[in-house]
C-alpha cells in the first residue's frame, strides 16, 4: 500500500477494556473522526447450536439458559415456545404468569446493569454504584424463586420448573415498590442532569431507516422510533392480560436509548407487580411426552431485543436443527451506521449504547482445533493446580487445607 | 399491516412459490426455488415492509436448506422463505445482503459453518471461524461429529 493511501487504524480489543468481553473493533480514523469500522467477533465459541442437536428436548433449556448469564430467562423461553408450537402444547395459566414475572425481573436487573455500565463508561461512577446497588435485591428475588441468581433454568416444555410460592408474594411486592422508587430517583437524576444531556444527545445517531436496514431490535430499535416489542406484537406468557406500554423515542441517539431503558425498567416493575397480584391458582406445568415431527419459531423480548429460536424436529427425542439469534447479532452491525463520522471520544459510548452481549452473539461449533492437541478437563485441572502450587511456593504462602476454614 | 391484508398480499406471489405451509395462524412457510429467493425476499422486505429477523441454514442430509425469517410486527406473524439447495458439492444461493445489510453477518456465518456460497455478497470473508481453521471443513454439517 502506498504512503498516500495508508490510513491509521485504532484498535479497541480483542479484549475490550471496558466491556470486559472478547470483541475487536478496528476504527479507521482521519484525525479524530472515525471513517470506517470493522468488527471482529467469535473469539469465544461454545458450539451451542451444534451441542443442542446432541441433547434431548428437555435438556436443551439448561444449555440455552447459558448462552447469556443476563438473558438466561429469555433464551430458554423462546426455545420452549418454539417446541410448544411444534407439539401443540399450551402451558397452564399459572406457568404463563410465572414466566412473565421471571422475565420482567430479568429485564429490570439487565437494564439497571446497563445504566450502571453506561455511567461508568462516561465517567459517572455514582450512577454505576447506585444502579448496581439497586439491582442486587432483584437477583436475590430470582435466587429465592428459582434457586439461582442467573442461569435460572426455570422454563421447561409445558410450563415451569419452579413455582412462585404464594407466601413469597408479599416480599416480591415489597421489593418491587423499593426498586420502583429507586429507579425513579435514578431516572430523574440521570435525565435531569445537564451534563448527561450535553454528553449523550445527538451522539451516535441511528436513523429509523438505517435501523430497518440493519434489522435492529429491542431498545436499539425503540430508541430510533421503531416501536417493535415482541411482548406486544406477538404476545406470549401473560403479557396480553396486563396493562403496560411500549416505550419508544424518535431521536436515535445514545440519550434516547438511555431514556428507553430507564422508562422500560419502570414499566417492567409495573408488569411484574400485576403478574404477582393476578397470579392464578393451579399447576405450573403439564406433562409433555413426545415432540412430533415439525418446525417451530419462538421469539421473546429479551432485555436487549428480540431473541429468536427456530427448532426442527424429526419425531425423535432431539432437535435436528436449533437456530438461535440473539439480539446483539443484529444490533452490533448497526455500528456501521451509527459510528462512522463520529469523534473517537463518542464512539465508546455509542458502541456501548446497544448494550452488546458477545457471549450471546457467538455460539457456533468448534469441535477440533486445527490439529492442535486440546487439553481435556482433567489435564486443565492438573495444570491449574500445578500453577497455583508453583505460585504459592514462589511467594512463600502457607499451605492451606479445607479443614482450616 | 393487518393479518388479513398480509394474507392477501402473499397470495399475489403464490404463483412464484412451490408451496405455502401454515403451521399456525401467524406462522407461514413459503417454499420456493433457490433462483427465486432474492425476488421473494425483495417483495417481502421492500413491498410488504416486513422486518428481517435472521436466516437459518440447515444440513438436511440430501440437500441444504436456507430459511429467511421475516415478521409482520403489526400482526405478530412470522413469514419464512424456504429454499432448497440440491447441489451438495457446490451449494450456492443469491445473497440478500445487498438488499438487507442486516443479513450480511448471517450469510457469512452460513458460508463458514455450512459451506454455502452466497453470490453477490458484498463481503463474504470469515465471521465465525478462526483464520487458521482448515479450508473445506464445515462444522455445522452433519458429517462433522461433536
Amino acid at each position: 500500500m502506498s504512503q498516500a493511501t495508508r490510513k491509521p487504524v485504532l484498535a479497541v480489543g480483542p479484549f475490550h477494556p471496558l466491556q470486559e468481553e472478547m470483541e475487536f473493533f478496528q476504527l479507521t480514523v482521519d484525525g479524530e473522526i472515525v471513517t470506517d469500522i470493522d468488527v471482529r467477533i467469535s473469539y469465544n465459541h461454545r458450539g451451542i447450536e451444534k451441542l443442542s442437536e446432541t441433547l434431548q428436548f428437555d435438556q436443551v433449556p439448561f444449555l440455552v439458559s447459558r448462552i447469556c448469564g443476563i438473558c438466561s430467562a429469555s433464551h430458554p423461553l423462546a426455545y420452549v415456545q418454539a417446541v410448544e408450537e411444534i407439539a401443540g402444547v399450551t402451558p397452564p395459566e399459572r406457568a404463563l404468569y410465572v414466566r412473565t414475572i421471571i422475565n420482567e425481573l430479568e429485564r429490570i436487573h439487565s437494564h439497571l446493569l446497563w445504566v450502571g455500565l453506561a455511567g461508568h463508561f462516561i465517567g459517572y461512577d455514582t450512577v454505576f454504584m447506585w444502579a448496581w446497588k439497586y439491582r442486587e435485591p432483584v437477583l436475590d428475588l430470582l435466587e429465592e424463586i428459582t434457586g439461582n441468581r442467573n442461569n435460572y433454568g426455570n422454563v421447561k416444555v409445558g410450563g415451569c420448573r419452579e413455582d412462585v410460592p404464594d407466601e413469597l408474594k408479599p416480599k416480591i411486592l415489597k421489593e418491587l415498590d423499593v426498586i420502583e422508587k429507586k429507579t425513579e430517583m435514578l431516572t430523574k437524576a440521570v435525565l435531569d442532569d445537564p451534563i448527561i444531556h450535553a454528553r449523550l444527545k445527538g451522539v451516535g445517531v441511528l436513523t429509523k431507516e438505517d435501523g430497518v436496514k440493519f434489522a435492529v431490535t429491542g431498545p436499539t430499535a425503540r430508541g430510533s422510533g421503531i416501536d417493535i416489542d415482541v411482548r406486544h406484537d406477538d404476545p406470549y406468557a401473560a403479557y396480553a392480560d396486563l396493562d403496560w406500554s411500549v416505550i419508544s423515542q424518535p431521536e436515535g441517539d445514545v440519550f434516547a436509548k438511555a431514556v428507553v431503558r430507564l422508562l422500560e425498567t419502570i414499566e417492567a416493575v409495573k408488569i411484574a407487580r400485576q403478574a404477582v397480584q393476578k397470579l392464578p391458582k393451579g399447576p405450573v406445568a403439564v406433562e409433555v411426552k413426545e415432540i412430533p415431527p415439525g418446525e417451530g419459531c419462538g421469539h421473546a423480548e429479551a432485555p436487549r431485543g428480540e431473541t429468536f429460536h427456530y427448532v426442527r424436529s424429526d419425531g425423535g427425542n432431539r432437535p435436528v436443527r436449533h437456530k438461535v439469534r440473539a439480539p446483539s447479532y443484529v444490533n452490533v452491525p448497526s455500528f456501521r451506521a451509527s459510528c462512522i463520522g463520529e469523534h473517537i471520544a463518542d464512539v465508546t459510548i455509542t458502541l456501548a449504547a446497544v448494550d452488546p452481549c458477545y457471549s450471546c452473539t457467538e455460539r457456533i461449533a468448534v469441535v477440533d482445533s486445527h490439529n492442535k492437541i486440546l487439553h481435556d478437563y482433567d489435564e486443565l485441572l492438573r495444570l491449574s493446580r500445578a500453577k497455583t502450587a508453583q505460585l504459592k511456593k514462589e511467594i512463600g504462602a502457607p499451605e492451606m487445607k479445607l479443614e482450616d476454614f | 399491516m393487518k393479518q388479513e391484508e398480509l394474507d392477501n398480499r402473499l397470495s399475489e406471489i403464490e404463483g412464484e412459490l412451490l408451496g405455502v405451509e401454515r403451521t399456525a395462524d401467524t406462522r407461514i412457510f413459503l417454499s420456493c426455488e433457490s433462483e427465486k429467493v432474492y425476488a421473494v425476499c425483495k417483495f417481502l422486505f421492500e413491498e410488504l415492509q416486513l422486518r428481517f429477523v435472521i436466516s437459518t441454514g440447515v444440513d438436511a442430509e440430501h440437500c441444504f436448506e436456507v430459511l429467511h425469517h421475516f415478521t409482520n410486527d403489526e400482526s405478530g406473524c412470522i413469514v419464512t422463505v424456504k429454499a432448497m439447495i440440491g447441489d451438495r458439492e457446490t451449494p450456492e444461493l443469491e445473497s440478500i445482503a445487498p438488499l438487507i445489510p442486516g443479513a450480511e453477518w448471517i450469510e457469512r456465518e452460513m458460508h463458514d459453518i455450512l459451506g454455502i456460497n452466497f453470490r453477490n455478497h458484498p463481503n463474504l470473508r470469515r465471521l465465525i471461524l478462526d483464520d487458521d481453521w482448515p479450508e473445506g471443513v464445515y462444522p455445522l454439517r452433519k458429517d462433522v461429529k461433536v
